[in-house]
């Protein structure tokens, strides 16, 4: 009997959760300049977070999704992209979004129950929130694909969670883009909770970083709450990517530290107790610690800067809720390049209906 | 002009497509060397390499998946599933992603994606060689389901499916594969998409049906025309959008209609045409509407299969009953 493979998963982490370097740091870790407006985004994603499940809890808005405690995650991979890259996200991913330049009120549309919030005037080539679990990840695969034929310095990056590892889809384009040596990168955001179903059950195996490996690819987990080390091995990623090193599964640990959506009970399933230890881990705080110990960070900035994203948030509910309903005719708008002649009857039946039905309340009234 | 037959037409419809336009892609299982197992991108990929011509692993769901990505990202992909009975693992991407990309996005993104699969029985096939899906895709708001019944429209229809901003899916039927050959000029002429073609015009009574069966309606046809029975048949080719005024101006005149296909009967796209007469044209009926299909069972293996597709004793019974009932 011989050997004929092995292999590891290296776990990378900088900060520890107090914000201690843990050993030398990658160099974009010394400088305030970079590392401010990613703690930024961070705050901005939480702020916007808060003030869409208070709009939800009101009836202002419809389900939500909330990404807190992952917030290091979308935007340490999200601020290693390039413009001209497309990002292909879960429903989870505003962290990400807003860095690419998704507006808040295009974000607070869609969960509103407007398609317009998809119709992003930034992020043109960004797919939208994709609801159907793990799918993503062959669009990225095809994506980086048609990429990698026109010869183009650019590359698709998606996310899924650790639920979405279980599904065919996510080895399937994996498998793909590998054996393409597609420019992809996909981030595994593991928050150890699908709904209700813990990573235990989830998957047997030790690491989800190592689900790569049977697929010929490099696979790393890293401190998803450590935003220098997200952002840090997504820069690595990308670089192989557009050097044609192909793709490379990034595992990042973090917590869910919110409800699945808004239309969940999480004390249903899961201990308090647990979810308050897992707040000594989050990422915010860790990074602000490291911005005071390099002198970049102190109470008057972060008051101000908790102001700036306050209304930055609230300007953008104020255009979210100002925002004219969908027309009816909307539904048939866009449903072909040009609407074939045997749906314009419909349109029409559609349209005599009209007043009774128009638009809808922003947020509809479910739960 | 050389004479072709319809696999040979849809070769000739990729070529041309191929040569045309760089942003058109082929991907699917064994497309490339082995080109097809039943030969419809023979030498496509010696020809535009194998970056075009894309030999997959063997995964139906990615191979739609990536083409969806591949779409939204500017490349014309034309996805081969090998049987339309492995299309099913695909139909997630279908419904989910193609049919809606551009309504989701308020078409900021859009899914120009062509998949081309064989579907129906009568070729001796192994199990899940034999399906009939288009109903299934025809329910789903946002597909375009189109299925020849020639090489000429094999050839038209299929370059107007590659040229369509939008997803469609290319229902090829295997009987028809070698039936029969045909002149077709590769003149890059499309044929339109969402339009029903009348095969032969006639008086008493309007067959309407599409892909195989019609060469079973047109004997028919043929049959009832050595009574003295006059017989329009209708090839409906793009069956989602469904042309509805030509089949009803056809029905209006000749006041019968039977409608022949191989898919089960049950919601079957007869079903749907049917329904759409007697709301539209009702009152110009002499007879009800006849549907002769697939029953509602499972395709049955080889010895039986044809037991279960529609014969032209079948078709020619539908007809006598209606021009019996007044």
């Amino acid at each position: 009997m011989s050997t004929v493979a092995r292999f590891q998963i290296d776990h990378v982490r900088f900060l520890d959760p107090q914000g201690e370097a843990l050993g030398p740091l990658p160099d974009f870790a010394h400088d305030p300049a970079r590392l401010i407006p990613m703690y930024r985004a961070m705050y901005l994603t939480r702020s916007f977070d808060a003030k869409a499940i208070a709009l939800q809890r009101t009836g202002k808005l419809g389900t939500f999704a909330s990404a807190l405690g992952q917030e290091a995650i979308g935007v340490g991979v999200a601020s290693a992209m390039r413009p001209e890259d497309a990002l292909f996200p879960s429903y989870r991913e505003h962290a990400a979004q807003l860095v690419r330049g998704v507006r808040i009120e295009e974000s607070l549309r869609y969960w509103g129950g407007d398609e317009r919030g998809s119709d992003f005037a930034e992020a043109r080539h960004d797919f939208p929130n994709c609801v159907p679990i793990g799918t993503q990840v062959c669009h990225a695969a095809g994506a980086a694909y048609a990429f990698r034929l026109r010869g183009e310095a650019r590359a698709a990056v998606c996310f899924l969670g650790d639920g979405g590892s279980s599904k065919g889809d996510f080895y399937e384009g994996l498998n793909f883009a590998a054996v393409w040596k597609a420019p992809l990168l996909i981030v595994l955001s593991n928050n150890q909770w699908a709904i209700s179903v813990p990573r235990s059950t989830q998957s047997a195996t030790a690491t989800l970083a190592q689900k790569a490996i049977a697929a010929g690819v490099e696979g790393v987990q890293v401190d998803g709450n450590d935003l220098v080390a997200v952002h840090h091995v997504a820069r690595e990623a990308l670089a192989k990517a557009r050097a044609g090193g192909g793709p490379t599964l990034i595992e990042a640990v973090t917590y869910r530290l919110g409800d699945h959506t808004t239309a969940d009970d999480a004390s249903r399933y899961r201990d308090p107790a647990v979810v308050q230890e897992q707040w000594s881990f989050e990422p915010l705080t860790r990074l602000r610690n490291h911005l005071v110990k390099l002198g970049a960070w102190g109470p008057e900035k972060e008051e101000a800067l908790a102001r700036e994203c306050a209304e930055t948030v609230n300007a953008a509910v104020e255009a979210y809720l100002s925002t004219p309903p969908p027309t009816t005719a909307a539904m048939f708008e866009h449903l072909f390049a040009t609407l074939p002649a045997a749906l314009a009857a419909q349109r029409d039946e559609a349209l005599r209906f009209a007043p009774r039905t128009a638009g809808g309340q922003p947020g509809g009234d479910h739960g | 002009m050389a004479e072709i037959n319809l696999v040979e037409a849809v070769n000739l419809a990729l070529a041309h497509e191929l040569a045309r336009d760089e942003a058109v892609v082929l991907l699917g299982e064994d497309i490339g060397a082995n080109g097809g197992v039943f030969r419809a991108t023979a030498g496509l990929q010696q020809r535009f390499g194998a970056g075009r011509v894309v030999d997959t692993p063997l995964a139906e769901t990615a191979i739609v998946g990536t083409a969806i990505g591949m779409a939204a990202m500017g490349l014309r992909p034309v996805a081969e599933i090998q049987f339309s009975g492995f299309l099913y693992p695909a139909i997630d991407h279908l419904v989910n992603h193609a049919a809606r990309l551009r309504n989701r996005t308020r078409g900021r993104l859009a899914c120009p994606l062509v998949v081309r699969t064989p579907c129906g029985g009568g070729i001796h096939a192994p199990e899940h060689h034999s399906e009939s899906p288009e109903a299934m895709l025809a329910h789903t708001p946002g597909l375009r389901v189109v299925m020849p019944s020639s090489p000429a429209r094999a050839y038209g229809l299929l370059l107007a499916a590659i040229r369509d901003p939008d997803p469609v899916m290319f229902l090829e039927p295997t009987r028809m594969y070698r039936l029969f050959r045909q002149e077709v000029a590769d003149d890059g002429e499309a044929l339109p998409l969402d339009v029903c073609f009348t095969l032969r015009g006639g008086t008493d009574l309007t067959l309407v049906s599409w892909g195989a069966m019609l060469h079973e309606t047109q004997a028919a046809a043929d049959a009832l025309a050595a009574e003295g029975i006059s017989a329009e048949v209708i090839d409906v080719a793009t069956l989602k959008p469904l042309d509805l005024p030509t089949i009803l101006e056809s029905v209006t005149r000749t006041g019968r209609c039977v409608i022949v296909h191989e898919a089960a009967r049950t919601a079957g796209l007869g079903a749907e045409i049917a329904a759409s007469l007697a709301e539209e044209g009702l009152y110009s009926l002499l007879a009800p509407v006849q549907r002769v299909t697939g029953y509602d069972t499972v395709m049955p293996l080889s010895r039986l299969e044809y037991q279960y597709l529609p014969s032209v004793e079948r078709i020619v019974a539908a007809a006598r009953k209606t021009l019996e009932a007044s």
